[in-house]
């Protein structure tokens, strides 16, 4: 491990600790524009967490320390899968400590510590928004996993450097197999983000929370924390579709040039990709829960299609 | 090479140590304390040294020894090689967590008398170690029936309640519908020699449709033990029945021993296996797995839910196995190797995390006198060391990262994204759709694994007297910490362990994981390439620590660490109390609705006007319903018929020689 592996892995890190609550932001500031609503300004998430780390936390008082411990391990998780997906470089030194597949993990980890610590206090919603996060995940995990084989297959490898690297040297062709790939992780992202049309990252009403009232209890720091990773994981798995869909653009060393032109890259990327998701969350009605078992069975079939296609057209 | 080294001798001192451990036990059968604190933690040390003996004899040559018990002219012929060693290692790592454990656990006035529990506790310990031993069928039935007999009377250790008597009957039928099986599966093997040595049927070159007869016969009597579809009915009648240590040694270690007759046997005794032994034992895996992943997260009490979960890993095993007899039917040994290592490393994490969680299960239930789910909760305030590590075991069975449960899954998932390689091309179709299944499975185990922790641990105590409810005792916490720490190491440094362990996969496909080359740098594991894939839980471990660490110092520099304590918040309704957290049924409904069509069940809902309004679901095993149950009708139907012929007077059977005699002497004739 050299300085400008440490350098780069560094600058990863910094960049996603920003560039996250800024996507969150920008996101939040085009479905305004779009619902003709006035805007908040761009920095809006960093204004939210910084009130909410100055305030007091307030913890119920059967609260455990797996309740205090969880909002820094999601925090964590979501920092080192940000860390170990190739935004701006292939050729980071913690890539080899985690493929795709140990990135699938490392989401469950967190979802698995929210989900418990919601739990914890052994409220109505909190419960409810555990047992109906788990209900997403275990659907939502196979279907990312199918998406990522189909990849790897393509690549012969699941490490993700890889996959991205040898994804961005092949001829700028449509893989059919891919497409039916793209719309699957299209599908799990919108429910893992905890989007419309499977969660409404904005709403009130308490019956139709997932996300929401998995951290209903939450409050001052342990509440920053946990939204600070809800954006970093919006930015992470952003990041992951890109480097699987449009990987074209990431340095593959680490000299700085290099690293310099490949943050403008991402920049326009996540942005184009923040204003395609503020569109869908526009069209798009927030559907019962009952339905969402159907739409991520869709995009797990959609991700097995795609790895029968590959086989099948072997493209 | 430590081929000197007497390993197997050691081996066999400490059976007969753990024989003379039961003698001694049954010397007092009343002195609950003389077994509780000396004989039990004395198994546990000699646990230690079975495994150190195992790991020693791991790397070495086969061993072995004829050993002059039996019958005369037919002695007992032991050996020990890398794959026993390896299971051996299992035994004695497991079972000596367990018994520690044990001996905290077992209390005075419940069913049978303490020196007579721990004769049947050793000699089960001492079966599953001849099974793994044994090196003829004739040793191997013995053991096996050891094994089988002595797991069967700790099954029944409270044996005047009528379900369990129940339950222990139904074990103990399977078992032995399942011995025949292996029985025959012998007798397939030795090939008309009468030579039963396992030496002699490793000699026969069986044709394909012999071949195949012993690998269903293997299939089903070894499958009937590891629960494998649909001969899992035991499991969860036996599970719950059991003491909370027997449990955990039946579901860490004697399961097990099922996976390690079955590899015996198909990649040492037959030698070269078909491919399309590999596919049954896939879709039989993957069936098992996604059943007992479903059936987990129905259930509402805890034992039969973490039994249901022993049946998806078994399932998740057996479909590693299936997947290695596939490369290996290919010739693709080294891609056979990742496969069977995945089994092998699968069977180990099993061993330590469903042991863990078993014991949890039985330190809650001394603590609360309550198996069902509906009933607990609020445990973590009340039992913190129990809670904390089941909660590492159960991000272990959840199967994420950094723990052992995920390195397993990871190398499986790895061995099927190497199917593309394989000629058959229905094959190359038909394996990606088995991992599809796979990681449906994995992600199923993680709900059930949220619902078991939350559900007993987590949120406010559903029932007053759960206020009362008190930690583990020493030797308990002693046997927890010891199995958590397995899980720990064993996910952390993978690396190593399957160093350790592939010699055993080498012994069984002439080709290791290594050859050629390390399995991976020191901590990061990269089984066929660093391009390829490559995974370090250690890396992933420690910079998750650093950042948890940082932020946690950071927040507070930068901001405060204040905290106030209120009333929980809920939305501000004022009206909260402990009945309106979510129950073991309501957080299994959104299963039960999607996988509907798996279950039987029977709803009793309340109308409006109900004065006193109940609400029960019944959830039924189809399988009774579509297998046991006509088996039983026809039996019955049948045994009527017979009954016809036995009328009780002399003359009848006077009639019916006289007509045999006949009958034979027209046949001698003719």
């Amino acid at each position: 491990m050299n300085v400008e592996g440490v350098f780069a892995q560094l600058t990863a890190a910094v960049v996603a600790l920003v560039l996250g609550p800024l996507l969150t932001g920008w996101v939040n500031q085009w479905r305004a524009w779009l619902q003709n609503r006035t805007a908040p300004p761009l920095t809006q998430p960093f204004r939210t967490l910084h009130k909410l780390f100055w305030k007091e936390s307030v913890m119920a008082h059967e609260a455990s320390a797996l309740y205090r411990l969880a909002p820094y391990v999601v925090f964590s998780c979501m920092l080192l899968a940000s860390m170990i997906i190739p935004t701006l470089s292939t050729n980071l030194p913690l890539a080899p400590a985690a493929d795709a597949i140990a990135l699938v993990g490392l989401f469950a980890l967190a979802r698995l510590f929210i989900s418990l610590a919601a739990m914890d206090v052994g409220t109505a919603f909190g419960s409810l928004g555990a047992r109906r996060e788990m209900l997403v995940g275990f659907l939502a995990e196979p279907a990312f996993l199918m998406v990522v084989f189909t990849a790897s297959l393509i690549t012969d490898s699941t490490s993700l450097a890889t996959i991205v690297s040898s994804l961005s040297h092949r001829s700028l062709a449509i893989l059919p197999s891919l497409a039916f790939a793209g719309v699957a992780f299209t599908m799990v992202s919108l429910a893992e983000n905890a989007r419309v049309p499977v969660d409404n990252p904005a709403t009130h009403l308490e019956l139709t929370m997932i996300h929401e009232a998995l951290v209903l209890e939450y409050s001052g720091r342990h509440l920053a924390l946990l939204e600070w990773a809800a954006s970093l994981k919006l930015f992470a798995y952003s990041c992951a579709g890109l480097a699987l869909f449009f990987p074209w653009g990431v340095a593959e060393a680490n000299d700085r040039t290099a690293l310099a032109l490949a943050l403008p890259v991402l920049v326009a990327k996540l942005a184009a990709g923040g204003i395609a998701l503020a569109v869908i969350e526009t069209i798009l009605a927030k559907m019962r829960i009952f339905r969402v078992p159907e739409f991520l069975a869709t995009a797990f079939l959609l991700g097995v299609l795609a790895l029968l296609v590959h086989l099948l057209l072997g493209a | 090479m430590t081929t000197t080294f007497p390993a197997l001798d050691g081996v066999l001192a400490v059976v007969a140590a753990w024989f003379a451990i039961g003698v001694a036990g049954i010397a007092v059968p009343r002195s609950l304390r003389f077994v509780a604190l000396f004989l039990f933690p004395l198994s546990a040390l000699l646990g230690i040294v079975l495994a150190g003996f195992a790991l020693a004899a791991l790397p070495g040559a086969a061993q072995s020894a004829i050993l002059p018990i039996g019958l005369p002219g037919l002695p007992f012929h032991e050996r020990l090689d890398a794959l026993s060693a390896f299971f051996l290692a299992v035994l004695g790592l497991a079972g000596a967590g367990v018994s520690i454990f044990a001996g905290g656990y077992f209390r005075a006035g419940e069913g049978t008398a303490p020196g007579l529990m721990c004769l049947q506790y050793h000699v089960f310990l001492a079966g599953m170690a001849m099974v793994l031993l044994a090196d003829d069928a004739y040793a191997f039935m013995v053991s096996w029936e050891l094994m089988a007999l002595a797991s069967f009377f700790l099954v029944t250790t409270n044996h005047r309640i009528p379900e369990i008597q129940r339950a222990g009957f139904l074990y103990l039928l399977i078992a032995h519908i399942g011995a025949i099986g292996i029985l025959l599966c012998f007798g397939v093997l030795q090939a008309n020699t009468g030579d039963y040595t396992f030496a002699n049927m490793r000699a026969q070159h069986l044709p394909a449709l012999r071949a195949s007869a012993a690998f269903l016969l293997a299939l089903f009597g070894f499958g009937a033990k590891a629960g494998i579809l649909p001969l899992h009915v035991w499991l969860p009648e036996a599970h719950p029945a059991a003491p909370s240590p027997v449990s955990a040694l039946m579901s860490g270690v004697m399961l097990k021993t099922a996976i390690y007759g079955l590899a015996r046997v198909t990649f040492d005794l037959l030698g070269s296996p078909l491919w399309w032994w590999g596919v049954v034992a896939l879709a039989l895996g993957l069936a098992t797995a996604l059943f007992g992943a479903v059936f987990a997260a129905a259930q509402v009490d805890m034992k039969r839910l973490l039994a249901y979960s022993s049946i998806e890993n078994m399932g998740l095993v057996v479909v590693a196995f299936g997947l290695a007899i596939v490369f290996r039917a290919y010739g693709m040994p080294a891609l056979a190797a990742l496969a069977l290592m995945a089994m092998l490393y699968h069977c180990l994490n099993h061993a330590v995390f469903k042991s863990l969680l078993f014991l949890g299960t039985g330190s809650v239930l001394h603590a609360t006198q309550e198996r069902s789910l509906g009933k607990l909760g609020g445990l973590l305030r009340r039992m913190p060391w129990v809670a904390w590590t089941a909660l590492v075991g159960v991000i272990a069975a959840a199967a994420l990262p950094p723990s052992n449960g995920f390195v397993s899954e990871w190398l499986l998932l790895q061995g099927f994204l190497f199917t593309g390689g394989l000629p058959n091309p229905y094959l190359r179709m038909l394996v990606p759709i088995f991992a599809a299944g796979v990681v449906l499975v994995s992600a199923l185990a993680g709900y059930v694994m949220v619902k078991f922790f939350g559900v007993i641990f987590l949120g406010r105590p559903r029932e007053e007297k759960l206020a009362e409810a008190h930690d583990a005792g020493f030797l308990e916490r002693l046997g927890l910490a010891w199995l958590t720490a397995g899980c720990v190491l064993l996910g952390v440094f993978p690396v190593a362990v399957m160093e350790i362990v592939d010699p055993g996969a080498t012994l069984l496909l002439g080709h290791g994981l290594a050859q050629g080359g390390r399995i991976g740098d020191w901590l990061v594991l990269a089984p066929v390439s660093a391009e390829r894939a490559s995974y370090s839980p250690f890396a992933m471990l420690a910079v998750a620590l650093a950042v948890v660490g940082l932020v946690f110092v950071l927040v507070r520099r930068v901001y405060h660490g204040r905290v106030r304590r209120a009333p929980p918040w809920d939305c501000g309704y004022p009206l909260q109390t402990a009945r309106m957290q979510d129950t073991a049924e309501g957080f299994g409904q959104p299963i039960r609705q999607i996988f509907e069509p798996l279950f039987r069940m029977k709803r009793e809902l309340p109308t409006a006007f109900d004065t006193a309004p109940r609400y029960k679901v019944t959830i039924e095993d189809p399988m009774w319903h579509g297998i046991y149950e006509p088996i039983a009708r026809a039996t019955e139907a049948f045994s009527r018929i017979v009954g016809y012929l036995q009328r009780g007077r002399i003359a009848i059977y006077l009639l019916y020689s006289f007509l045999t005699l006949v009958a034979l002497l027209f046949l001698a004739q003719a």
